[in-house]
């Protein structure tokens, strides 16, 4: 099993739903977030291109942030859910540094925070909380494994890139284009 | 900002007295309880509602947390208004309940040593003086002349009482100051208007047209869905803005066009469809009126005349034309929904609808569909008394297509003027800001202090609030019940709101309120009812569902009655206008002494150094209402403002930089707004999300963030046919140095 998501860049509006899903799914404290959008313009006025990114960790198969982790709070779960384990997280924040993607955050109560995929949801049979709200349907999460899944459908059929796949990380968040 | 007799009063600290219990019940949401690695998904509670943050009204569930208390609000999978996913506003409108800016208990404005304060009030001394100045004006001048502006829920209940009172001056700014040029225009040509939802088929569409319509920014949840699943299905979309908006980055075509020139736009697609043979021959011969006058009308309209106003070349304008043409008749060009922009708005989308007409997509799949309702009978209750005056008397026969009550037009009988007969003496202002909401600031506050009493029901402490005489503190949305959310749809839906939780503090509902002062002005015979849940079952038990069911299912679709979503091939139809067709021309427009058939005017253009204010929405923004939302501003703090880059440079502004604006009347921002330079606007226009800038200091997230495009639009057009207030003549400059003021605003 290998847990992936895929992200329609045609489709996404940049909306922050997904955004303030997963804050309160989560709860996550108001200022900080597990997830985030970016909008990347290209062109000059009128020949302009502007993609909208719905980001959030990248569940590596080869995840930096576990590696360099002291304690073993950071670890992988099943389908390589990369997750942390509050009570053995020291908040040394080597795994912040190491994340290519500025994945994680230190939550105010002194352990290191992410995006879980919403493994408590998906263990329950449901979506995570950003897929379940997206009013444009942009966000596809499965089993890459599977290749009947939407998200295996939808990585075979259209365009899509990874980001930084320069930095060895095997990057499990597909952006359709 | 200053009123002479009425002066703004802020709501302080000091007298909000339940002050001390702010805040305890959501110790989550400020990270000060032990976290939950993955949250406890044990809830057994949920309860149906329907959204309030904005107009679209999404059926939803609300889950508790173990502690009993509010955790999150999640789309009903059965409600064609959201499928199950609410937009960024509705997941993030728990932020409503738990603001600790709120409302908290009624206030009065009283005197005290020669200045004029609140002081906290029970309900009872509240309505005490509420009812005793209503019953004053209606001995002295008639009950007409109290007036309600509602933009919620709650309003249906004021309205009732204001009803039952004797007047017939209820109004919101969503006709006036939005959708009304649509309504009427589309009224002109289909005898139909367009409704809310709007009956647009998008989901079914192969070629969707948008004019300055933003979708994508604004979250009109349905629409927005049903945008991504004609994206999906490889609609062509053609976006008319002159900024490079969400939904431009998304079309097929984008026409950056020149502002306010959308009209000629219009013409020269008519022009080409007709000359062209492109338009749908079989269904305008058998459907429309006043074809032949339309032709000659459009002759002079030529795409490259069109050229040299909009700045989109002619190939492009037959281009288009014939994307839409080939679509036919799955094409919909959006009527839009805020479209008071230059005071000749109703001739543009009568320009819209017409050209709907060419392309036969009224009616027709991918095009317009036609919605049903189920009817709901009301609470049995007397006949309401007949009205013997109306604000319409004052304006001498002015805005004479108006379908609804101008909102503009009571804030002008409101101000006195000589020898008028009917002067509005009292406002009740339900969820709407008003300062925020009218353009032309200075005539919203003469009119206010004109006024004998101004009630204000609201949930925040809104800069409206500090004008009032009573302020009623009404609970949200989330902590109460309100009417049966009955909508047109493709088919018939119902839904409840009920409330999730006890109202926090001193607040009660709109029904409540509107029920109690009811009872205090003596009209007790007109709230023959308990409570609302009374009201509700009985209401559904006649459509055969009942307050039982409504709070196990939260949502009910019905069957249609009639099987007519789109129109049959071989049927006749009579459409409801004076010649039962649909009407090119327009009878009802030329009757009233209006162009028949739209005619091309231009605007005014901005001065040099001066830049057109555009406004518009954020997808995570309902207008000013949702800026001191914890949950919301966490993402979108405050507004900024869309600057081309050679326009920066020219003015040596940097990206980030926070400067003021000065408009053509020399009325300066009271607060400073953030420059973001982008390709994605044009040179001549500037541009800021609307519902920030707000002044009222007891708005502890949302004052002094951002500017308020409000305060700019001190030029108002007027549409002559319906009485919409035309915003986007207003031109703007930079000033890099705050400016000296004579008079500071609160």
């Amino acid at each position: 099993m290998r847990y992936a998501m895929a992200i329609d860049t045609k489709k996404c509006v940049g909306c922050s739903d997904c955004v303030i899903a997963c804050q309160l799914e989560n709860q996550v404290p108001v200022g900080y977030c597990r997830e985030w959008i970016v909008e990347s313009v290209s062109g000059t006025y009128p020949h302009l291109a502007l993609e909208f990114r719905s980001e959030r960790c990248h569940h590596c198969a080869k995840p930096p942030c576990v590696r360099c982790c002291p304690t073993g709070a950071s670890h992988v779960e099943e389908g390589g859910v990369v997750l942390v384990e509050p009570g053995q997280c020291i908040g040394c924040g080597a795994c912040i540094a190491s994340c290519p993607y500025d994945a994680r955050y230190p939550h105010p109560e002194g352990y290191v925070d992410k995006c879980t995929f919403c493994i408590h949801r998906v263990r329950e049979g449901k979506q995570p909380a950003c897929v379940s709200v997206c009013p444009t349907h942009c966000l596809y999460f499965g089993d890459l494994d599977d290749p009947n899944s939407e998200v295996s459908r939808k990585v075979a059929e259209r365009k899509h890139k990874r980001l930084k796949t320069e930095a060895g990380t095997d990057p499990q968040l597909y952006f359709l284009t | 900002m200053k009123t002479t007799r009425r002066d703004f009063i802020k709501i302080s600290g000091t007298m909000l007295g339940t002050a001390a219990t702010m805040g305890v019940a959501f110790d989550w949401a400020t990270g000060s309880v032990t976290h939950e690695a993955f949250p406890i998904s044990t809830h057994t509670t949920r309860t149906p509602t329907y959204c309030e943050v904005c107009f679209w009204k999404c059926a939803g569930w609300v889950t508790k947390n173990d502690q009993g208390d509010i955790w999150k609000i999640e789309g009903h999978e059965a409600d064609p208004h959201c499928n199950g996913r609410l937009c960024p506003r509705g997941t993030g409108g728990v932020g409503m309940y738990y603001d600790n800016d709120r409302l908290k208990h009624p206030m009065i404005r009283v005197e005290e040593g020669g200045k004029q304060v609140f002081k906290k009030a029970s309900w009872d001394e509240a309505f005490e003086v509420i009812a005793g100045k209503m019953k004053a004006i209606a001995q002295e001048y008639g009950p007409e002349c109290v007036a309600l502006f509602t933009h919620g829920s709650g309003g249906k209940f004021l309205g009732h009482m204001l009803k039952a009172y004797g007047s017939p001056h209820i109004t919101a700014p969503s006709f006036a100051q939005c959708r009304g040029p649509r309504e009427v225009a589309f009224y002109a040509t289909y005898g139909e208007g367009v409704l809310s939802p709007e009956r647009t088929d998008i989901r079914d569409t192969r070629c969707l047209v948008l004019i300055g319509s933003h979708l994508g920014e604004n979250m009109h949840n349905g629409q927005v869905q049903e945008m991504s699943q004609a994206i999906d299905k490889g609609a062509a979309i053609i976006t008319v803005d002159p900024r490079f908006s969400t939904a431009a980055s998304k079309s097929k075509y984008w026409l950056p066009i020149k502002p306010a020139t959308d009209l000629a736009l219009l013409l020269a697609w008519m022009n080409v469809l007709i000359n062209e043979g492109w338009y749908d021959k079989a269904y305008v011969e058998k459907h429309t009126y006043g074809f032949e006058q339309l032709k000659s009308h459009v002759q002079s309209y030529t795409p490259e005349w069109a050229y040299g106003m909009t700045t989109i070349e002619p190939k492009i304008i037959r281009d288009t034309a014939k994307e839409m043409a080939n679509a036919s008749p799955a094409v919909i060009i959006h009527p839009g929904r805020h479209v008071t922009w230059y005071g000749d708005d109703t001739q543009r989308l009568r320009a819209v609808a017409i050209l709907n007409a060419l392309l036969g997509s009224w009616g027709r799949r991918g095009g317009f569909y036609n919605p049903e309702r189920i009817s709901i009978p009301d609470f049995p209750h007397p006949p309401y008394p007949t009205p013997k005056r109306s604000y319409l008397d004052a304006l001498e026969g002015k805005y004479s297509l108006a379908t609804e009550v101008i909102s503009n037009g009571i804030c002008e009988v409101t101000t006195p003027a000589p020898g008028r007969d009917c002067n509005i003496k009292g406002w009740i202002v339900n969820g709407t800001n008003l300062i925020h909401t009218l353009p032309d600031q200075k005539a919203t506050l003469e009119a206010i202090d004109a006024l004998e009493i101004l009630v204000v029901i609201d949930t925040m402490p809104m800069e409206i609030t500090g004008y009032a005489d009573v302020i009623l503190p009404e609970c949200t949305y989330l902590e109460r019940y309100d009417a049966i959310r009955n909508s047109p749809h493709r088919e018939p839906v119902i839904s409840l709101r009920m409330p999730a939780v006890a109202p926090k503090y001193d607040s009660k509902p709109g029904w409540w309120i509107a029920k109690q002062l009811g009872v205090v002005l003596g009209l007790e015979k007109y709230f023959a009812f308990r409570d609302i849940e009374e009201v509700l079952d009985w209401q559904l038990q006649q459509v055969g569902s009942s307050l039982e069911e409504m709070k196990k299912i939260g949502v009910k679709k019905f069957k249609r009655e009639y099987n007519d979503l789109y129109l049959a091939e071989e049927q006749e139809f009579e459409f409801n206008t004076n010649t039962g067709k649909i009407e090119l021309y327009s009878t009802e427009m030329a009757r009233a002494g209006f162009d028949p058939l739209p005619r091309y005017t231009e605007h005014e253009q901005p001065p040099a150094g001066y830049y057109r204010l555009n406004y518009g929405r954020s997808p995570v923004h309902t207008f000013s209402r949702t800026a001191n939302n914890e949950n919301l501003v966490d993402v979108v703090p405050e507004n900024d403002l869309w600057v081309n880059p050679k326009v920066a440079k020219q003015w040596g502004l940097e990206n980030g930089q926070y400067v003021w604006l000065k408009n053509q009347d020399n009325i300066t921002t009271d607060f400073p707004i953030k420059v973001r330079i982008t390709e994605r606007i044009r040179w001549d226009s500037v541009y800021m999300v609307h519902g920030f800038g707000h002044a009222a200091k007891k708005l502890s997230r949302a004052f002094g963030k951002g500017a308020s495009d409000t305060q700019m639009i001190s030029h108002v057009k007027t549409d002559p046919v319906m009485g919409g207030t035309g915003m986007r003549s207003n031109f703007v400059t930079f000033l890099q140095e705050e400016p000296s003021r004579e008079e500071v605003t609160s």
